[in-house]
């Protein structure tokens, strides 16, 4: 019996070593991969992607070996709470690009598909990693295939996102400000809110900070705690911390549940990390980050690089629907005895499918490729990123993984 | 009707674009696909005559075009779009806290924007009349723009010919001339055998095509998805569709609601088992049950029996007579399935609800006095309960679930949870007195009572809540989703390829098209002229970029 422990205990150490090695593994492609930007010969071009997709399959394979061993360790597939899902969303990411790396072969999408997954897999590790046991509804085959599926789905419409923002940033003009480059700016702060996020709670993390909160929640004192110091503080909560930081302000009520606050704080903080990370870009760079990025990408064409940016969303599309979609209600109508409930993460994955039916339908349409095109690639990653995120955070149903 | 004769001799439909046999753009019908004469020919639906772009006279007409156009259709589906994600910015109303009245839950939760969103419907947004109608406009768009495509595009590609006119040649957008007499035609057409292609060939023209089938993807998944429309829709049609809520408390044999009377169900045992921390098997959890608040549940299960009526035919309000059928249990997960086509669902439940209570009578000042002691089973309590010594005590009052609001004792729900009672006492010889006993409360309400009824033991059991279901519909839906992804799968994972190759006295014309994915197309037909003599074709779109790149894309140059 006791043999047991033991072995779950030492599988999970290695399980999250891997998962690390990957992460490093990632990064290094990623560097090999922005590498080829500045090779101009063709064939020297070519030898050097064959070594950035081997080194990114060495990581994928790693961070398979991370999910089998975690699923060892607890028993049950691994994508049952937020990190576990997001690990793998990220992973799933990295196997989108391989395919639409051997269909199309360009070295420039591992340099922007690469560090988002890298970015998604670092987020992840921001929330709880340990690992935790199933409640009765998620103890159903379907909770894996589903999950697996969509995540698989909504992985290869986020490289849709990748190609579209290479893109933008490729054929937007630079020469003057104009409302096209403030929103490729935009997009861009977005993903360095996203880094400025990690970096804060890595940072706060690594020298354990907590500041306590008692505070009022459905009517009961509750204790909670923050890990990042508290910009805002939850609803009438008093700060038990001595000599801790703040809070300025409260969160609103509308937040409903225990972590409401906590992760409104993070929010905060991301945007706010991600406005000193983008300010700082901009000073040392002295014009817009997307128009020094602009000359690193000349060599992509935009005509193949839209067609990646749509073959994503055709390979993606059937896949989501299934995952998301079909799977997902043969999962509802056994565990809710309803496979339809308008449960507001259901009602975003429907907004996800509708919102890509509808981007295949404009394709169709003369003067829908191209920009346009990247820019709707854009929107539809921004609605999966809400649905993985916001809903947890903002609205709450049953699916709240976190 | 205006027939158009083509000049290869091939009668086309009116409206035609592109001859059918030898693809010849008409000039008066150019418009149509929006072509214009410096540009690339619009290839949608190979030109051919839709009802669409034909007619437009007549009512019936102008209600065919506005459904047909997919401008419309994107914008249905823009607009479900946001009123999708509209009713998730607050709860919907199925949604809200049991017992709260959303009469005035929107206000005191949001506020103001809560009251606009509940004053405007929106908290039963998804089965509102105009998200419905929204759902038919969809569905009815989907119905006609096929057909006005499918039936046009069907003919036309049944009908082309290899041998191709020269306009429709030069603005097919891979296109390319080779001038030379030393070309190799049977290699050619092995590269093209070798490569799929199925040859078809006209005096030395050859059209090779793949993956036809893949054109009708879109058609195959529109009638998936007007099949899971009509499943749905069917919901509304009482006989489809039953979904009935049972309490059972353990012990209890209930009807099976919706079985006519048919079948019972007994709760044998309602089982709600939590992670146990001590659990050897449960070690790899150890620091996440920790982190929790309370008790992680592992299962919820109803252990019951099955039972069937056999006194047929059912006769109101006499006693059935069962014959147990089979055990089962009902778990998350795993609902009991009848053979009839229901399913009862581990839906809810009830922990610790007070079965029976016991109460003695004795005297106010001493508790150790006993004047007899009466059972209240709470679910048939009786009207009056007679102690051996004579005394009767009326039940005047039984509050299953009793609150105290304002001082007065308020009923809360139905279900015996926090049962109270007003009882009066007559002990023979004297006074009444009125008494009222709960749990823990034990009030005199006029403060001159002699005697008190103390509470001195309770029963509890669990109530398990099942959601009895049957829904006919789910065949029709779950054969219109696969319908819907063998369509899609169709139409997204291959697609339709064809390469024209038109013999001319200088040496040879190639053109290609595909219906996406232009650079797999590209490096198909290069493969295939490689070895041929044949100049690999160039795509014309990409060198109209080019050229036109540079002026306007804003990079600058700074080496080179
Ligand atoms: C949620 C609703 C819908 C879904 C999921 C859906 C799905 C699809 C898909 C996957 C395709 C193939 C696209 C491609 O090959 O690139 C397609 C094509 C098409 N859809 Fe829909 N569709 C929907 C609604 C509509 C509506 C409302 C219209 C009405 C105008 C419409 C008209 C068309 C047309 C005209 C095509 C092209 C057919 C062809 O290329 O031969 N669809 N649809």
């Amino acid at each position: 019996m006791k043999q047991k422990g033991g072995m779950t205990m030492e599988l999970s150490v290695i399980s999250s070593n891997l998962l690390y090695a990957s992460f490093f593994i990632y990064l290094l492609a990623t560097f090999i991969f922005g590498a080829t930007v500045k090779v101009s010969n063709e064939k020297t071009n070519h030898k050097v992607g064959n070594i950035g997709i081997g080194v990114t399959i060495v990581g994928f394979l790693t961070q398979i070996g991370y999910f089998v061993t975690r699923w060892f360790a607890a028993g049950h597939a691994p994508v049952s709470n937020l990190f576990e899902f997001m690990t793998f969303f990220g992973m799933m990411l990295v196997f989108g690009f391989i395919i639409l790396f051997f269909i199309y072969r360009i070295t420039l999408l591992g340099l922007f598909a690469l560090p988002v997954a890298l970015l998604v897999i670092a987020y992840a590790s921001m929330f709880p990693t340990e690992i935790s046991p199933l409640v009765p509804s998620l103890k159903s085959h379907w909770l894996y295939i589903h999950v697996t599926t969509a995540a698989l789905g909504q992985a290869i419409l986020a490289i849709s996102f990748a190609a579209g923002l290479i893109y933008l940033i490729r054929q937007v003009n630079q020469e003057k400000a104009t409302k096209r480059t403030r929103w490729l700016e935009f997009i861009l702060f977005g993903l360095l809110c996203a880094v400025g996020y990690i970096a804060v709670g890595t940072t706060f993390g690594a020298v354990n900070y907590e500041a306590t909160f008692e505070a009022p929640v459905n009517e009961q004192m509750t204790q909670i705690t923050y890990e990042m110091p508290p910009i805002a503080g939850p609803a009438d909560g008093e700060l038990l911390t001595e000599r801790a930081f703040g809070p300025l302000f409260e969160t609103p009520g509308w937040m409903q549940g225990v972590n409401a606050p906590v992760k409104f704080n993070a929010i905060l903080w991301s945007v706010f990390a991600g406005l000193v990370i983008y300010g700082v870009l901009r000073l040392l760079l002295r014009k817009r980050i997307a128009k020094s990025i602009q000359p690193l990408l000349k060599s992509a064409s935009p005509r193949l690089v839209d067609e990646v940016s749509y073959r994503a969303v055709a390979i993606g599309f059937p896949v989501f629907t299934l995952g998301a979609i079909i799977f997902a209600s043969i999962w509802a109508q056994e565990a809710w005895d309803r496979f339809w409930g308008w449960d507001p993460k259901e009602v975003w994955a429907l907004i996800t499918w509708l919102f890509y039916a509808a981007f295949l339908h404009l394709r169709l349409t003369r003067g829908w490729e191209g920009e346009r095109s990247a820019w709707l690639a854009v929107i539809g990653f921004a609605i999966i990123m809400f649905n993985l995120l916001a809903v947890n955070l903002i609205i709450s149903g049953l699916h709240s993984y976190a | 009707m205006s027939e158009i004769t083509c000049e290869c001799g091939h009668v086309n439909p009116e409206g035609t674009v592109l001859c059918e046999a030898c693809g010849k753009p008409f000039e008066e019908n150019q418009h149509l696909n929006d072509n214009k004469p410096e540009q690339l020919l619009n290839m949608r639906y190979d030109g051919s005559a839709r009802r669409s772009q034909t007619y437009q006279r007549t009512i019936v007409d102008k209600i065919w075009n506005f459904f047909s156009s997919v401008k419309i259709g994107v914008s249905i589906i823009i607009i479900l779009v946001i009123a999708s994600a509209l009713g998730t910015v607050f709860p919907q109303e199925m949604y809200l806290p049991p017992g709260s009245d959303p009469t005035t839950h929107y206000k005191e939760q949001y506020g103001i924007l809560g009251q606009i969103y509940y004053q405007l419907g929106f908290h039963n947004l998804y089965s509102s009349w105009w998200y419905l109608l929204l759902l038919a406009m969809l569905g009815v768009s989907i119905v006609i723009a096929s057909i006005d495509r499918f039936v046009p595009l069907f003919k036309t590609l049944r009908k082309q010919k290899p041998k191709r006119h020269v306009n429709f040649m030069k603005k097919q957008r891979i296109f390319g001339e080779t001038t030379s007499t030393d070309i190799d035609y049977k290699r050619l057409k092995k590269n093209l055998k070798s490569k799929r292609y199925k040859i078809h060939e006209e005096e030395g023209h050859l059209l090779a095509e793949k993956n036809r089938f893949s054109r009708w993807g879109p058609y195959v998944n529109h009638i998936g998805l007007i099949l899971v429309l009509l499943g749905a829709m069917l919901r509304f049609v009482p006989a489809m569709y039953m979904d009935e809520f049972l309490w059972v408390r353990e012990g209890e044999t209930k009807e099976i609601a919706g079985t006519d009377g048919l079948y019972y169900i007994k709760n044998e045992d309602f089982i709600l088992e939590t992670y146990d921390m001590e659990d050897e098997a449960n070690s790899q959890f150890q620091e996440s049950l920790q982190n929790q608040s309370g008790p992680v549940p592992e299962n919820y299960q109803t252990n019951a029996v099955i039972y069937e009526r056999t006194d047929l035919p059912v006769v109101p309000g006499k006693e059935p007579e069962l014959e147990k059928v089979r055990e089962a249990e009902a778990r998350v997960n795993h609902p009991i399935e009848l053979d009839n086509g229901i399913s009862l669902y581990q839906a809810s439940y009830q922990q610790n609800e007070f079965s029976s209570m016991t109460f003695k009578l004795h005297d106010k000042g001493n508790e150790d006095t006993d004047y007899g002691q009466f059972t209240v089973n709470l679910i048939e309590p009786k009207d009056e309960y007679t102690l051996d010594n004579g005394t009767t005590i009326r039940l005047e009052r039984y509050f299953p679930e009793f609150e105290l609001q304002d001082g007065e004792p308020t009923q809360v729900s139905k279900f015996p949870r926090n049962p109270a009672f007003i009882f009066e006492v007559k002990v023979p010889g004297e006074e009444t007195e009125v008494s009222f006993a709960g749990i823990g409360v034990n009030i005199d309400a006029s403060g001159e009572n002699d005697y008190k009824v103390g509470l001195v033991d309770f029963q509890t059991r669990d109530v398990t809540g099942l959601t009895v279901k049957r829904d006919y519909t789910l065949p029709i839906i779950a054969f219109g989703a696969a319908i819907f992804m063998i369509g899609v799968i169709q139409g997204m994972y291959w697609n339709h390829r064809r390469i024209w190759i038109q013999p001319k006295d200088t040496g040879v014309w190639v053109a290609g098209h595909t219906n996406k994915n232009w650079f797999a197309l590209k490096k198909d037909i290069d493969r295939i002229v490689a070895d041929t003599g044949i100049e690999p074709p160039v795509d014309q779109q990409e060198e109209k970029d080019e050229a036109e790149r540079g002026n306007d894309d804003g990079i600058i140059s700074d080496k080179q």
